[in-house]
């Protein structure tokens, strides 16, 4: 039997084909023998998550200091030392910078030199998962923008999308940095963009988060979808801002500032 | 076709070996960044995106540029182009793999790019940009080689190619109109949120492109036997001018509103640029730089007696391909992080290893555009014999 | 046929580089199987030692079991796994699968370094990291 380079070249390709559909079949006929996946039933329950600070109840540094290091040491964040590689969750920043849009030159001074707590704000109308390439960030129904740091590309759009500058990206393996290692936590791996997660760990199995629990009343957290909700109350009670308002991104991280 | 490229003189292999040593230089010191992490270069948790956006965004312009001779050529009839419509359509394959690469050394994940194509994401213009992309560089491919090959073998080019290079005029287009959405749609980023960035996008493409055209046109003229025609050349010297003209003019548009609308987030990036902020004013001289190079290259392109001289026009093309470059490749992509979104300044300078692997990226780029230049220069060389 | 010396060549340096995984292993061949070991603590204490699905479900399936277990409570908010056996796991690589099998060394690493395979979890994830640091 004589074969020809066409023909050579037809079974050749007819071959290779044969074996590539035979190999995607083994693919999906793997066996299954899961039954199903459920929500936990002691998580806590929200359909919009958010918070309020209440700024004036922070009056010394150890107030902030508190509550800074509940989040970071429990979630691994590690510090660089450097603003360069630097990674933060929750942090401080004062007044002007913090709403950069809002600021007057005559705030009352304790206003103008108090630390603001600044965190990322889980908005309903998030830049960030708006531009993800691969939905690694995403909106929760709950309302948290949450981020899948096995899918994270670490293209950084991210980043410049957020106008809160909230997310930190791991230019460096960041475990040599973590102080005291958390090992019910995961840390991250260099590459990825991480941020706040609004505590969802802690939220699914029926705690807060570990912010506002350190804040010992300071931070509220409840759920702004339900009037009767703590949070709401406090709201209709105390005037609240929320940062860079203009942009239309309904951040869901509320301030008190002044007043009674 | 191919083998044209493994027939070469002396001075073509050694340009090939020492831009293969520049990109072996930029493989292994990215080999380092993927160990260390992106640490290595100078971008920030405030300035996050650095020197591989703003190239990969420069880029995209020349890329798109080719369809500034395909337009003339193919809806015109301009016959005077057919010799370098292909010079055009090689830099834009050259062009368009410089910005893929530089989008893979960008990222901090690579071995999961794939993702994207995984977990398609209509609303993510990064997911839109990888298409038109990638599409704008098989388009190319697949033209410039067949076109080729046609005149070669002096014969028309297939029929089913026409439609192709129709398709790629506004698919030139959309490459560089997707990229700059990628900047001008950012809430919080006032510097990019801009409705004419595109547009300026484009101008500044068409006149960075068709300059860097002339230049090659010019050395390939001088080294090889093809010369590509004063007359070609001067056609798109006034490309180049009325596309410089233009970007000058939406430079100044911007300006307008920026400062006349007196709004301090529009204002406050180009003071950096400009002017510097409580003395960070890195970037200041070069931006200058920019603004006087590209006065003094339209002064030299509008004057008809400096456009029609070679050796002006020359010079002309490259300084405002310098000017050009600073621009888009440096400025745009840095002012829109400086201030940070808390108008705070945190600066931003690429490092040494971070410009190892740019200039790496370009030299591969180069040297895809060598061996296609070769190509095409072999096969006019051919027909002139 | 033209050029023979170079093509012969070149097929010759094809040829080395091809089987070059194959005479760089010679003489390595005496690898044992894997045996991933069960004797952890709690492991032990262990009335009924089951994991959460057949033993040979695991072995062929673990890896797409945990990417499941990932998207599921990550992305979906589903903590909770129901096996077959109608039981519900909380999904944790960390605080679930190496409760038990706490000795990574000698569970995980034996098949993956046998199958030269690494996988990446533990970049991130702890094998159980209280212990191991004590160590």
């Amino acid at each position: 039997m004589s074969v020809n380079r066409r023909e050579f070249l037809k079974y050749a390709g007819l071959t290779c084909i044969g074996i590539g559909v035979g190999g995607a079949q083994l693919f999906v006929t793997r066996a299954k023998a899961f039954s199903g996946y459920t929500p936990t039933n002691y998580g806590l329950k929200a359909k919009r998550w958010a918070m309020v600070i209440d700024l004036r109840k922070f009056e010394h540094e150890e107030d902030y200091k508190k509550v800074i290091e509940a989040c970071h040491s429990i979630h691994n964040v590690p510090d660089f030392g450097n603003p360069k590689d630097e990674i933060k969750w929750i942090w401080t920043e004062d007044f002007e910078h913090s709403f950069p849009y809002q600021m007057n030159h005559y705030v009352p001074k304790e206003v103008e030199e108090k630390p603001v707590l600044l965190l990322c704000n889980h908005c309903e109308h998030a830049p960030c998962t708006r531009v993800c390439p691969t939905k690694a960030t995403f909106k929760r129904p709950d309302g948290i923008t949450a981020q899948d740091y096995h899918r994270c590309i670490g293209c950084r759009f991210c980043m410049a999308a957020c106008p809160y500058g909230a997310r930190s990206f791991n230019w460096r393996d960041p475990r040599p940095y973590i102080k005291h290692i958390n090992p019910e936590f995961p840390t991250r791996m260099p590459g990825v963009v991480e941020k706040c997660n609004f505590c969802v760990e802690r939220i699914e199995t029926g705690k807060k988060p570990a912010c506002v629990e350190a804040s010992e009343g300071k931070m509220l957290f409840g759920d702004l979808a339900d009037p009767e909700s703590e949070i709401r109350r406090y709201l209709d009670e105390h005037f609240s801002i929320r940062r860079k308002p203009h942009l239309g991104t309904q951040p869901a991280v509320f301030y008190i500032i002044g007043g009674e | 076709m191919l083998e044209k490229a493994l027939q070469g003189g002396k001075r073509y292999w050694t340009l090939i070996f020492i831009l293969l040593g520049l990109a072996g230089a930029g493989f292994f010191t990215y080999l380092y960044q993927l160990k260390e992490g992106l640490g290595i270069t100078g971008m920030s948790r405030d300035v996050s995106w650095g020197f591989y956006v703003s190239q990969f965004t420069f880029l995209v312009g020349v890329a798109a540029s080719a369809v500034m001779l395909v337009i003339p050529y193919y809806l015109h009839n301009y016959k005077k182009f057919s010799k370098i419509v292909i010079l055009g359509e090689f830099l834009a394959v050259s062009a368009v793999t410089m910005c893929l690469l530089f989008i893979f050394v960008d990222m901090g994940q690579p071995m999961r790019i794939f993702n994207v194509i995984l977990h398609p994401t209509p609303n993510s213009i990064l997911f839109w940009d990888a298409i038109v992309l990638n599409g704008y560089l098989l388009l190319n491919i697949i033209i410039g080689w067949n076109t080729l090959q046609a005149d070669l073998k002096e014969v028309p080019p297939p029929k089913w190619v026409k439609p192709l290079i129709y398709l790629s005029i506004p698919w030139a287009v959309s490459i560089h109109t997707v990229t700059a959405f990628i900047y001008a749609g950012l809430p919080g980023r006032d510097f990019w949120l801009t409705a004419i960035m595109a547009a300026r996008f484009l101008a500044s493409a068409f006149a960075g492109g068709p300059a860097l055209l002339i230049i090659l046109a010019m050395i390939i003229r001088k080294y090889t036997k093809f010369d590509p025609g004063r007359e070609p050349i001067q056609a798109v010297a006034k490309i180049v001018t009325y596309a410089m003209v233009a970007n000058f003019f939406f430079i100044l548009l911007e300006l307008f509103t920026a400062l006349y609308s007196n709004i301090p987030g529009h204002i406050l990036p180009f003071k950096y640029l400009f002017f510097g902020i409580d003395g960070h004013m890195k970037l200041v001289p070069l931006m200058w730089l920019s603004i006087f190079l590209a006065i003094f290259a339209i002064a030299l392109l509008v004057w008809p007696p400096t456009r029609r001289n070679e050796t002006t026009l020359l010079f002309a093309c490259i300084i405002a391909f310098i000017s050009l470059w600073i621009d888009k490749g440096f400025g745009l992509v840095i002012g829109g992080f400086v201030p940070n979104p808390f108008e705070r300044v945190f600066e931003y300078w690429p490092t040494l290893p971070e410009l190892i692997i740019t200039i790496g990226v370009y030299a591969v780029g180069f040297l895809v555009l060598t061996v296609l230049y070769k190509v095409a220069i072999s096969v006019r060389e051919q027909q002139l014999s | 046929m033209y050029d023979g010396g170079k093509i012969i060549a070149g097929i010759i340096i094809f040829l080395a580089f091809a089987t070059f995984p194959f005479y760089s292993n010679i003489g390595k061949a005496d690898i044992k199987p894997p045996k991933p070991s069960l004797d952890t603590p709690v492991i032990k204490e262990l009335a009924v030692k089951k994991c959460v699905e057949p033993k040979e479900y695991m072995r062929a399936n673990h890896m797409q079991l945990l990417i499941d277990w990932r998207d599921a409570a990550l992305r979906e908010g589903k903590r909770i796994y129901i096996n077959s056996r109608g039981e519900e796991v909380f999904i944790s690589l960390q605080n679930t699968c190496m409760k038990c099998h706490s000795n990574k060394k000698k569970f995980c690493d034996e098949c993956h370094s046998y199958a030269n395979v690494d996988p990446y979890c533990w970049d991130c994830h702890f094998a159980k990291a209280k212990q191991e640091e004590q160590r």
